[in-house]
């Protein structure tokens, strides 16, 4: 049985393979802010990587698309949930009421920032479409992270940095009142 | 016009999946054969001749047992656990080269989509243990995640260097790079590489002496202890998989793949087959030697000793390979 896929349904399935994308990572960003049990809202994170991870498999780069399930499904949600479940062992404990405030102000910032967002995304001139600009192979990767982008790549690191800095001062002082 | 041949494509799945599942029975059959001459014992004997219909007979046992959900479990996660971890298992086949030409697909990045989908897999483990709502289960899910934090990072550290040597993360050219280097094998050039992929792959396939998730002696079953029947043997199919995948990793980033001192005639995927053996059965070598680490013990052996090592393995191939050209 030879399937042919006839020129006209080109797009359309396209499409179809898009909007199933958009449908799997806001199902997944739903869960994760509205799921009373903290590890299924750690899922809806993981759900909503992954389909933020077939988004760039979509957009031709597989390389991008893999490291986005290595670092953030494979490592960043796992130890999320290694934090979750060594804090509160008592999963029946459901997630605590936010104070009366919290929902307007954050409907409010979340409004805000998707409308400069989509504003800025609507008005920008983009690019020419980018057909395919190399075979978004790792080669091309590294070396347009150690030349184009060093810029980024150092100032990423440097926040790295201060992160790791920052939990091992929490971290340590922590451990100091324990002592005491 | 895209053309995509679907009669092709089901029958290479199929006989894929199949074959892999008849290697996973009767790797349960060789693991308790070895095992058991190693503890002076006969291993099974009873079903056919010299025990040979044993697995068959465990899997039609598996399959109509009755399926028990705890009432106190997450029923949806637990019901998705099992499945999350055969799927993420089962995908990896896919991107295995058997021999030259036997690829599902033939992926340029194939040693990463490995990674990635064998990283999902902990968290069929990882929600099994707390869907299924008991002590047991919850401390085995905890541990796998302990461990899969400090040993996934020694285990990709130590590829790298496989991958600096050939250039490419895809599994074909691996071996064929391979092929063309001096020692016809990257496990001696990258014996320090060798060596961390060896302790992690005993890590990432919650084997002996890192079976922490399911520490029989202390945790019942550990992530699946609530699990029974049809659900638990995805588990077992899932870990078994596992193995014969990490074995496969070994053998093409390591060993040689399907290359060998000659070409064996009709069976091109001989050699390759052979040094999967012989990994698994170092697999089951190790269970019936080490006894068990402790947890905080792993995260030691993870940070301190085979990240640092892994790291300077990467060095060191950097400057060899510097040097040499």
């Amino acid at each position: 049985m030879n399937l042919s896929i006839s020129p006209e349904a080109v797009p359309l399935i396209r499409e179809g393979i898009f909007v199933g994308l958009i449908i799997v990572t806001v199902f997944g960003a739903l869960l994760a802010t509205l799921a009373k049990r903290m590890t299924r809202a750690v899922l809806g994170l993981v759900v909503c990587f992954l389909g933020i991870a077939g988004i760039y498999y979509f957009l031709n780069s597989p390389f991008v698309a893999l490291m986005q399930l290595l670092i953030y499904v494979g490592a960043v949600a796992v130890t999320i949930c290694f934090a979750i479940m060594l804090a509160e062992p008592d999963e029946r404990k459901l997630a605590a009421k936010t104070p009366g405030m919290a929902g307007p102000l954050a409907v409010l910032l979340g409004a805000t920032v998707t409308w400069v967002l989509a504003g800025t995304a609507i008005k920008a001139e983009w690019m020419a479409p980018a057909v395919k600009i190399n075979e978004g192979s790792v080669k091309d990767v590294g070396v347009s992270l150690l030349t184009t982008y060093s810029m980024v790549f150092e100032l990423v690191s440097i926040v790295l940095l201060i992160a790791i800095l920052g939990s091992l001062v929490i971290a340590r002082s922590g451990r100091d009142k324990a002592e005491c | 016009m895209a053309e995509i041949n679907f009669t092709k494509l089901l029958v290479h799945l199929v006989v894929l999946v199949d074959v892999v599942l008849l290697h996973v029975a009767y790797a349960t059959y060789f693991e308790r054969k070895v095992i058991g001459h190693m503890q002076m014992r006969m291993g099974p004997t009873r079903v056919g001749p010299m025990g040979l219909l044993q697995p068959i007979a465990d899997g039609i046992k598996l399959f109509f047992k009755e399926d028990i959900i705890p009432a106190a479990a997450d029923r949806p996660l637990f019901y998705a656990a099992p499945i999350i971890c055969l799927v993420a298992m089962l995908s990896c086949l896919a991107v295995l080269p058997f021999d030259p030409n036997h690829v599902l697909a033939d992926l340029n990045i194939g040693l990463i989509f490995i990674f990635a989908m064998s990283s999902l897999a902990s968290y069929g483990v990882v929600l099994a243990g707390w869907a299924s709502n008991s002590k047991y289960s919850f401390l085995g899910g905890m541990r796998s995640m302990s461990q899969v934090i400090s040993y996934e990072i020694a285990m990709g550290l130590s590829l790298v260097g496989v991958m600096m040597m050939t250039g490419s993360l895809n599994l074909g050219q691996i071996v064929a790079a391979q092929a063309a280097s001096p020692f016809g094998i990257y496990a001696i050039p990258q014996f320090i590489g060798f060596f961390v992929f060896v302790v992690s792959m005993l890590a990432e396939t919650n084997r002996v002496p890192f079976d922490l998730p399911e520490a029989e002696t202390e945790l019942v079953a550990g992530y699946c202890t609530e699990y029974s029947g049809i659900r638990f043997s995805l588990f077992f199919m899932a870990e078994y998989i596992g193995m014969i995948v990490m074995a496969s990793i070994g053998t093409i980033c390591f060993l040689g793949g399907w290359n060998g001192p000659f070409t064996v005639p009709y069976v091109p995927f001989f050699w390759f087959l052979l040094k999967i053996y012989a990994i698994m059965f170092f697999f089951f070598w190790v269970r019936a030697t080490l006894p068990r680490y402790r947890y905080d013990q792993l995260m030691d052996l993870g940070w301190k000793f085979l990240i640092p090592l892994a790291l300077a393995n990467i060095l060191l191939t950097g400057l060899m390979k510097t040097v040499l050209e």
